[in-house]
């Protein structure tokens, strides 16, 4: 039995090996879903970045006596341009450079202004329930009963089609998973006793939400955002594709499959490189997103 | 705590007899004054009153035990006292004061400005009670900062001297870890420190020790006793464990179907209960020396009755082997000295 006088109560549980913080490259390493796909985005993020330093020419720069030409790997092709030319004789390991920067700006602007949305959406409408929460799943219910791509073409052939049109249809339409997995979160955060716990330490409700509910549904937000954002950058293909999206020169990853598509059966690699470069952002932000979420999860810290 | 022992009725004589349970404390000597407290809660089947008419007042360096079976208002009545019901409830009383400050009229910046500084609560549940995305120290130096102010080094400091006051070795290196780093008794513990970090004068505790183990249980409880002690606060602890109460409860409330049905000093209540529920309740636990080995422990047959839509009379008579015709209207309290009860009998018939 303690002893009486607290101060005496002495020794419970001594600290055992204090964890260090920076278990957190270790773990990192350890889940292999992270790294693959965490490096295969930073190597895709710094081509980006570093676009004009690394393409050997200018993308936009026609040169119509050089056109089609195929990779390097075949025997026809050159070094002088690594991934042979497109039909009007520009660079293609340029343009798909330069298209990283398109493809990862509308993913990331649009994860923003649509997690930001449906974040606070969802957030409300878990936390205070209600008619809030009534509301909010009315405006869910409305949004999910519109096809994206449909309004996204009304709104882009009425608008007329740019990149920042692209960014802003994109961001206002797709807050609707933002808001459904985030009010289910903060709906099971709610009712848990740190957050009465915090109202009796006195703290506000935008207090309550910011510093005790946000950091423990950020795991899940993380998750929502990487395959919104993966989503976003395949619905900003398919707009160029269709004719609707980034406009020509600009060099999307998209629009040059759009380009490419008349030629398929000559020149397959015009279709191929952009394609494959798509299907590998892809492929390595949901990977990322995906083991992000496990690493978060096991331990009994989300 | 029995130098201000008065007769106690005097500041509520003006309520009506069904309101008035006389309590030990003077009002303007109360940290705490409940008179007529009910909540309601709008259900779809009908609005329940999950308290009713509750009144007790808590002094300065007192322990008041409410004690009562599950389901019987105990957590309402401490979530009401901190503002903290749900949105479905309502709550209404004639006087709930805090320090002599009506908290009924308080906005809610002003109850947001006593909560965790004058006012704190411990949970029952310390696997949740703390949050999993922040460290302790974190958590301990929050409301400090919070409500006080003053430097993260002040913080951090008070941090460690709670943490050390309520027996946890090597505070300093325990501020760096996360909850899921603690075992239950640990996180309690925090919680408790939690809970000082400003030094308030009134500590709510929601069965503090429920989800504990029976051997950490007991440390607990012990050290919020010594705690309440040396600091001379006001305490609430709620539960409904007898045992904990005869030991460190000063007064005691025994609520049953969201009255208050008997409240009294310890000593008074358990050598002469005068409820027939609360005679039930001690007959419930077993005594070493005086119940007969083998023998049956007691009972009370029945369960609680609901509180949706209208209830009148005593809510015990369905169980009460003494209940008669006349319990079915609203039943008196009767007091004799710093002892009242709400029964239409003055003894229970042995």
């Amino acid at each position: 039995m303690a002893a009486s006088v607290p101060a005496s109560n002495g020794a419970i549980g001594s600290v055992e090996a204090a964890p260090v913080k920076s278990g957190l490259l270790r773990r990192i390493w350890r889940n292999k879903a992270v790294a693959v796909g965490g490096g295969l985005l930073l190597a895709i993020v710094f081509v980006a970045i570093f676009a004009p330093w690394l393409s050997p020419h200018d993308p936009y720069v026609q040169d119509l006596t050089n056109r089609t030409v195929p990779p390097f790997w075949d025997e026809k092709g050159s070094w002088l341009h690594p991934l042979g030319t497109d039909p009007l004789g520009r660079d293609y390991l340029s343009r798909l450079l330069y298209g990283a920067r398109i493809s990862l700006l509308i993913g990331i602007s649009v994860a923003l202004i649509s997690g930001l949305i449906g974040t606070t959406m969802g957030m409300l409408a878990g936390y205070f329930g209600g008619k809030t929460d009534m509301l909010v799943s009315f405006m869910v219910t409305t949004r999910l009963s519109m096809p994206v791509i449909l309004v996204a073409l009304a709104t882009v052939a009425i608008i007329g089609g740019s990149l920042w049109v692209v960014i802003l249809v994109l961001g206002l339409l797709k807050w609707d998973r933002f808001a459904v997995v985030m009010r289910s979160a903060t709906q099971q955060v709610r009712s848990l006793d740190y957050v009465a716990a915090a109202q009796a330490a006195g703290a506000s409700t935008p207090r309550v939400l910011l510093g005790e509910v946000l950091p423990n549904v950020l795991p899940h937000l993380i998750v929502v955002a990487t395959l919104e954002a993966a989503s976003a950058i395949l619905l900003e293909a398919a707009l160029s594709f269709l004719g609707l999206g980034v406009q020509p020169p600009l060099p999307s990853w998209g629009l040059m499959i759009s380009e490419a598509k008349s030629y398929m059966f000559f020149s397959f690699w015009l279709i191929a490189i952009p394609g494959t470069a798509l299907a590998l952002l892809i492929f390595s932000i949901n990977l990322a997103g995906d083991g992000l979420r496990d690493m978060f999860a096991p331990d009994g810290r989300s | 705590m029995s130098a201000n022992l008065s007769a106690g009725v005097s500041a509520n004589s003006s309520m009506s007899v069904n309101a008035n349970l006389p309590s030990g404390v003077s009002a303007n000597d109360a940290v705490l004054d409940v008179q007529g407290m009910s909540v309601d809660i709008a259900t779809p089947r009908g609005t329940l009153h999950a308290v009713r008419n509750v009144s007790f007042q808590v002094g300065r360096g007192e322990t008041l035990c409410i004690v009562g079976e599950s389901g019987c208002g105990k957590s309402i009545t401490s979530l009401a006292i901190m503002s903290l019901l749900p949105r479905a409830a309502q709550r209404s009383a004639k006087r709930l004061a805090f320090l002599g400050e009506d908290l009924a009229q308080a906005s809610a910046r002003r109850i947001n400005a006593l909560r965790g500084n004058k006012m704190a609560m411990i949970f029952q549940e310390p696997m949740t009670a703390l949050n999993p995305a922040y460290t302790i120290g974190n958590q301990l130096m929050e409301p400090y900062l919070h409500h006080r102010g003053g430097g993260q080094a002040e913080a951090r400091e008070r941090a460690v001297e709670l943490l050390g006051k309520v027996g946890i070795a090597s505070a300093a290196e325990r501020l760096g870890q996360y909850p899921h780093q603690l075992s239950g008794g640990l996180r309690q513990r925090v919680m408790i420190a939690m809970a000082l970090m400003c030094g308030p004068e009134l500590l709510i505790a929601d069965e503090p020790s429920t989800a504990l183990d029976v051997t950490i249980q007991a440390q607990i409880l012990r050290l919020l006793a010594d705690l309440q002690k040396d600091l001379g606060i006001a305490m609430v602890l709620i539960t409904h464990d007898l045992g904990v109460v005869a030991r460190i409860a000063h007064r005691v409330a025994v609520m049953y179907a969201g009255e208050v049905v008997e409240e009294g000093t310890a000593e008074r209540l358990f050598a002469s209960p005068r409820h027939p529920y609360t005679r039930g309740l001690l007959s419930c636990i077993p005594v070493p020396g005086r119940t007969a080995r083998g023998g049956r422990l007691g009972t009370i047959a029945g369960v609680v009755p609901s509180l949706v839509g209208d209830f009148r009379g005593c809510g015990f008579r369905d169980r009460c082997a003494h209940a008669q015709p006349v319990c079915e209207q609203t039943v008196p309290v009767r007091s004799l000295e710093n002892h009242s009860w709400r029964c239409i009998l003055d003894e229970v018939p042995a």
